[in-house]
C-alpha cells in the first residue's frame, strides 16, 4: 500500500502541492488527473523519492520514504514524465544498466530485461541506439525500465503520453492487467483512459485533491446522471410533456430539440439512484403508440465534471462552459 | 560485492562506456596525446635540454589540463539534468554520493587511460639516456592527481547548471584560479603589495605549488592530502548542489 499524508511542496511562495492525502493498495489502479501544472507530476517525485515534501509523510508498503529512501525504491518502479532515457547507449545496454541498479545478476537479470522487452515489445529496436528511436518506442523503453524488477508498486507519470492509438491501446491493457496484482498510480490528461483503466480517480487542482471517487462515482457527479433522454416521432411536444408529468419517477422535464415533428426531451428522476423512470416511459412509450428514436439514460459525462471542478475561478461560469457542478470531497 | 561497490561500479561501467560509444573518448585522446607531444619537443626544447628527464613533459600538466579536463568533466551532471535522466537515476536505489562517486570515478580512470597512453615518453627518455623513473613515477603520480582535482571541480560546476558549455567555461575559470594562485608571475606581483605569509598562504591553494613537489620526485603526504581534500571537498559540495537541485 501506498500512503501519503498532508504531503506539502513549495516552490518559492507557491505550494505546489497543497496537503494531499490519499492510499492506494494492491489491486488498485489510480488515475491521477489535473490540468497541467496542478501538481500531478510533482506529487510523484515525491513519492518515487526524487524530491523531498516540504512536510507530510510518503510510506510505500511498509517502508518509509523520507528515512529509508532505499529500500522504498527497491519495491518501486518508475515511469517519470518524457520517458528520459541515455542517449548514448543502445536499449539493451540501458535495460541492463537499470537491472543492475535494480539488484539483478547473472541469469535472473537476463531474464527480467527479455521479459520487459516481451512485454513492452521492444525485440525489433533493442540494439538500436537510443537518440535513433521514434517517441513510441523512447517510451516504451523508458516504461521497461520501471516493470524490470517486477515491482509491487508502480508510478507512472502520463504513459501513454506520444504514443500512437494501438501502442494507448496496449499500453492501458498492459496496465489493467498489472493492476491486478500491483498498486499503481498514474497520471494522465486523457479522459477516457481514466474511464477504461482505473479502478479510482483523484482530481487535483492547484496542489489540492478536488475530487475522489471510482470513474462511476465521479461521473455520476455531472447534473445530467441519471436523466433519461426520449426522441419521439409523432407526438407534439406539449402532449408528451403532459404524459410524462403523469409518471410517478419523473420531477423536472427539460426541452433538448424540437424539429421537424422530432421531439427529444430530458426527463430527470426523482430519485436519481433508482432506474424506474426508464422502465416507465417505455411502457407509457407503447401505451401510446408513440414511434421513439432513442430512449437513453444518462451516466454523466467526466469530462464536463473534470472541467467544472479543475475551472480557474477567475474563468466566469456560464452556461457555455458546462453545466455548475458542485462537489464535495 | 558490497551494495555500495556494485551500484559505483555499475554506474562507473555506464558512464565509461558512454565516453567509449561516442567519438569524445577517441577525439580526447587522440588530442591530449598530441599537444602533449607538441608542448614537450617543438615547445619546450626537449633536445636542446640534453637531460633525461620528463621535466619538459610533467611541465605543461597544469596548462593542457585546464581546458582538456572540463571538456571530459562538463557533462557529467549537466547532461544528466538535460536529458531528465538524473530523475530516473535517483529514483532507482542508489544513494546520491554513490552515482556522483561512480561518475567521477569513471572520468577519473578515463583521464588516467590516457595519461597512460603517454608512455612513449618514459621509452624515449629510457632510451636516449638514464632518467632517474622514481622521478618520472612520481611525476605521473601527482599529474593524475592533479587531473582528478580538475575533474571534480568539473563535477561540481557540471551540477550547477544543465548547460554544457555554461559548465565548462565556469571550469576552466575555477581551475584556472588554482593554478593561477601558485603562478611565480603572479606571486611576485602580489609580493609588493602583501608580507609573504599571505603570498605562501595564496600559493598553498594552488595546483602548481603542490605539483612541482611531485615533478621533483617528492611525495609529500601533504600534497596528497591537498588534493585528495580537494576532491573530497569539490565532490562533497556536488552533493549539496544536487540536493538543492532536488528539494527544488
Amino acid at each position: 500500500m501506498i500512503k501519503i499524508e498532508n504531503l506539502v511542496k513549495l516552490f518559492g511562495s507557491k505550494r505546489a502541492v497543497d496537503d494531499i492525502s490519499f492510499t492506494v493498495g494492491k489491486g488498485e489502479v489510480l488515475g491521477f488527473l489535473g490540468p497541467n501544472g496542478a501538481g500531478k507530476s510533482t506529487t510523484m517525485r515525491m513519492i518515487t523519492g526524487f524530491i523531498p515534501p516540504d512536510s507530510g509523510s510518503i510510506r510505500v508498503g511498509e517502508f518509509n520514504m523520507l528515512t529509508d529512501p532505499i529500500r522504498a525504491k527497491q519495491t518501486l518502479g518508475y515511469l517519470p514524465e518524457n520517458a528520459p532515457l541515455y542517449t548514448d547507449m543502445t536499449v539493451y545496454g540501458f535495460l541492463n544498466f537499470a537491472a543492475e541498479l535494480r539488484g539483478l545478476r547473472g541469469a535472473d537479470r537476463k531474464k527480467a530485461v527479455h521479459s520487459a522487452i516481451e512485454t513492452c515489445f521492444l525485440e525489433s529496436v533493442i540494439h538500436q541506439n537510443v537518440d535513433t528511436l521514434s517517441k513510441g518506442f523512447r517510451h516504451r523503453a523508458c516504461f521497461a525500465q520501471s516493470i524490470l524488477h517486477d515491482p509491487e508498486y508502480l508510478i507512472l507519470d502520463e504513459p501513454t503520453d506520444g504514443l500512437d492509438p494501438n501502442q494507448k491501446h496496449e499500453v492501458r491493457s498492459l496496465i489493467r492487467n498489472m493492476g491486478k496484482r500491483k498498486a499503481i498510480i498514474f497520471s494522465t490528461h486523457i479522459l477516457e483512459e481514466v474511464l477504461e483503466v482505473c479502478t479510482r480517480t483523484i482530481i487535483i487542482d492547484r496542489g489540492s485533491i478536488v475530487a475522489n471517487g471510482s470513474p462511476a462515482q465521479l461521473k455520476a457527479m455531472h447534473p445530467d446522471f441519471g436523466s433519461i433522454l426520449i426522441t419521439v416521432r409523432n407526438v407534439t411536444e406539449a402532449e408528451l410533456r403532459e404524459k410524462l408529468k403523469t409518471l410517478a419517477a419523473a420531477a423536472q422535464i427539460e426541452s433538448v430539440k424540437n424539429k421537424e415533428e422530432v421531439v427529444t426531451l430530458r426527463v430527470y428522476p426523482k430519485d436519481k439512484n433508482s432506474s424506474g423512470l426508464a422502465a416507465q416511459m417505455a411502457e407509457l412509450a407503447i401505451q401510446s403508440g408513440w414511434k421513439f428514436d432513442e430512449l437513453h439514460t444518462d451516466d454523466g459525462r467526466l469530462d464536463e465534471v473534470f472541467r467544472a471542478i479543475t475551472l480557474p475561478d477567475t474563468v466566469k461560469k456560464s452556461k457555455k462552459d458546462g453545466p455548475v457542478i458542485t462537489v464535495n470531497v | 560485492m558490497n551494495l555500495a561497490v556494485r551500484n559505483i561500479y555499475t554506474i562507473a561501467k555506464r558512464e565509461m562506456g558512454g565516453y567509449f560509444t561516442s567519438p569524445v573518448a577517441y577525439v580526447f585522446i587522440v588530442i591530449f596525446l598530441i599537444l602533449a607531444g607538441v608542448f614537450t619537443f617543438p615547445l619546450s626544447d626537449f633536445f636542446a635540454r640534453n637531460e633525461a628527464s620528463l621535466n619538459a613533459f610533467f611541465f605543461w600538466h597544469c596548462w593542457l589540463y585546464l581546458f582538456l579536463v572540463p571538456a571530459v568533466g562538463m557533462r557529467l551532471w549537466s547532461e544528466e539534468r538535460r536529458l531528465g535522466t538524473i530523475e530516473l537515476l535517483l529514483t532507482m536505489p542508489v544513494t546520491g554520493w554513490q552515482a556522483i562517486v561512480g561518475k567521477f570515478l569513471a572520468s577519473w580512470l578515463f583521464l588516467g587511460l590516457a595519461l597512460a597512453l603517454t608512455f612513449p615518453m618514459v621509452i624515449t627518455v629510457n632510451y636516449l639516456g638514464n632518467p632517474d623513473n622514481g622521478v618520472i613515477f612520481c611525476g605521473y603520480l601527482g599529474s593524475f592527481l592533479m587531473a582528478g582535482a580538475y575533474l571534480a571541480v568539473s563535477c561540481l560546476t557540471s551540477a550547477i547548471t544543465r548547460s554544457q558549455v555554461v559548465s565548462f567555461i565556469l571550469s576552466v575559470v575555477f581551475c584556472l584560479a588554482l593554478v593561477m594562485a601558485g603562478w611565480p608571475p603572479l606571486n611576485d606581483m602580489l609580493s609588493q603589495w602583501f608580507s609573504s605569509g599571505v603570498i605562501n598562504a595564496v600559493a598553498s591553494i594552488s595546483v602548481m605549488t603542490h605539483f612541482s613537489q611531485f615533478q621533483r620526485g617528492i611525495i609529500d603526504s601533504g600534497d596528497i592530502v591537498f588534493f585528495l581534500g580537494l576532491i573530497f571537498f569539490c565532490l562533497f559540495t556536488t552533493g549539496v548542489v544536487i540536493r538543492s537541485y532536488r528539494a527544488g
